[in-house]
């Protein structure tokens, strides 16, 4: 079985079978909180998902699951016609050989320069020639407007180089899935508009599926083909990001309009707000 | 009762940090073969473990020994056995003060450098970087720093005593005036083979100790500025406090 979205609201996904990667009734905890709560997702191959929803409705443990950093509770995660929770540590880095990973903050190893950073996974995986593996990493940094950049130290890059280097980092091993934390947070609008475009742009030039995990629901409208929009454990709506626009759910519409309050509220809960005023210092604990 | 609940929370606490330590001890013996082959990783942590703490290391030698010099003779005149300070000196320094300052001084330069390069590394999304990339951190950054810690401090403890000792003969010998031949003479025919293999065993064992606490409080950081802070901490804390533990079951066994 493989799953499709639905862009009815709390819609239950449908199996396809261009599905590249699948979660199906997915459970999982943190101590007693409840992330997932049967969470079903189908990432179609070939498309830009993204994958959106309030804080801590997590969407970055739906990264780790994908990549196998955690372990579900209970369902499968289904990467590649693989469940990830059954292989072991040597299956588990074979695929994700397989698999780039964009992270939010870039994560470069400080210690190397440009260069050696878009190198490291071709030297740890694959014994090439130097020749062959300073011809790939140009290639890598060309394509994502850093080759003039190869010298510099990680330090000397500016957040949105930094996460275009990692980026050169994640697509040069040729991935067939690429997923992307948070690639917005943070940039100023000319390198959020340059990451946008490079993530429609390399998703179609290099063939592969992209999961992209935001906040930002403008930017990511543009480029996704599929967006799931996740609260309270589950996917809440999911379709093509015109379809979640004219949902008239109050809680799709307070997220895609960015409203700050409605179904989820604004204030955090607390007590009678009069009463912790007028209180004493332990109202305030 | 409050007092016998937090003294077995404590102990409960030490009980299972000690336990996650074995186990990371464990793993890191099961992968150590993976260190012989990439050596040039291992030489770059023996240069920045080892080479980077020469200037503290020789330093504190230095003076180490010229303060041994200064009270040795000092207590040695007293009974008429100056022309012994060499022997004195040679024998406390390759069988405890030697190793034990030496793993000290590690724990305070290298091992702080390795616990915070590594819970940094952990803090920026570096290690999970790697695991994403199919390449395991353990074998990528944890090994080679062991290694190069434990390659590193036998050879700092030969340098530290070595130093030393060129200290303590300043002192007595172009100070004092106690006699260069007696001074080397003698401590040639009271120093065994023996004693220097107990100052080597025990830097083997305190490098041993002291990078893998090192490494461990570093992988296993808490990824904040503050879990790092508290790391580094750990790391001098705990691996002082451990050589000098292991310092009296070394001796204790090969006497």
């Amino acid at each position: 079985m493989s799953i499709e979205p639905s862009s009815a609201v709390g819609g239950t996904p449908v199996a396809r079978p261009d599905n590249i990667a699948e979660l199906r009734g997915v459970h999982y905890s943190v101590g007693d909180k409840a992330v997932f709560r049967g969470l079903d997702i189908g990432i179609r191959r070939g498309e830009v998902t993204a994958i959106m929803g309030p804080s801590g409705t997590g969407k970055t443990t739906l990264l780790r699951l994908i990549t196998g950093q955690v372990r579900a509770d209970a369902g499968e995660v289904i990467v590649d016609g693989r469940d990830v929770s059954g292989l072991s540590r040597k299956e588990l880095y074979a695929l994700r050989r397989r698999m780039g990973m964009l992270f939010q903050n870039g994560a470069l190893l400080t210690d190397i320069d440009v260069f050696e950073n878009v190198a490291f996974p071709l030297r740890e995986h694959a014994k090439l020639p130097e020749r062959i593996v300073g011809t790939l990493v140009l290639t890598k940094l060309h394509a994502v407007g850093l080759r003039g950049a190869v010298g510099l130290m990680p330090q000397q890059l500016s957040g949105g180089m930094a996460r275009r280097v990692a980026l050169a980092r994640a697509i040069v091993m040729d991935p067939d899935i690429l997923i992307y934390d948070e690639p917005f947070a943070g940039l100023d609008p000319i390198s959020m508009g340059v990451v946008m475009r490079l993530i429609r742009s390399l998703n179609d030039a290099l063939a592969i599926s992209s999961i992209v995990v935001t906040h930002d629901v403008q930017e990511v409208s543009q480029i996704a083909d599929t967006s799931y929009i996740l609260s309270d454990g589950h996917v809440m709506a999911s379709g093509a990001p015109a379809d979640l626009r004219a949902n008239d759910s109050p809680l799709v519409h307070q997220f895609m309009e960015g409203l700050a309050d409605g179904p989820v509220p604004f204030h955090y809960p607390a007590p009678d707000y009069r009463e912790q005023l007028l209180g004493s210092r332990e109202g305030l604990q | 009762m409050t007092l016998i609940h937090e003294l077995l929370e404590g102990m409960q606490d030490f009980l299972a940090r000690a336990g996650a330590m074995t186990r990371f001890f464990v793993r890191v013996l099961l992968i150590s073969p993976a260190g012989f082959l990439r050596p040039r990783l291992v030489i770059d942590q023996v240069y920045n473990a080892g080479a980077l703490s020469l200037v503290i290391i020789m330093t504190s030698g230095l003076f180490v020994g010229m303060v041994m010099g200064l009270q040795g003779y000092d207590l040695l005149s007293r009974i008429g056995s100056e022309d012994s300070l060499g022997t004195g000196a040679a024998l406390t320094l390759l069988k405890e003060l030697g190793p034990v300052v030496t793993a000290l001084l590690f724990a305070g330069r290298a091992g702080t450098a390795l616990a915070s390069e590594i819970g940094l590394m952990r803090a920026t999304d570096q290690l999970s970087a790697m695991e994403i990339m199919a390449v395991d951190p353990m074998k990528r950054v944890v090994l080679p720093r062991f290694l190069g810690g434990v390659i590193s401090m036998p050879l700092l403890t030969g340098i530290f005593v070595a130093v030393s000792l060129y200290g303590v003969q300043l002192i007595g010998v172009q100070y004092f005036g106690i006699d260069q031949g007696q001074f080397w003479s003698e401590m040639r025919s009271a120093v065994d083979i023996e004693d220097v293999r107990e100052g080597l065993i025990k830097g083997l064992v305190f490098g041993v100790a002291c990078s893998l606490i090192a490494v461990f409080e570093g992988y296993n950081a808490e990824p904040t500025a503050e879990g790092v802070g508290r790391a580094t901490t750990r790391t001098v804390v705990v691996s002082a406090v451990t050589t000098l533990v292991l310092d009296y079951i070394v001796t204790a066994i090969l006497l």
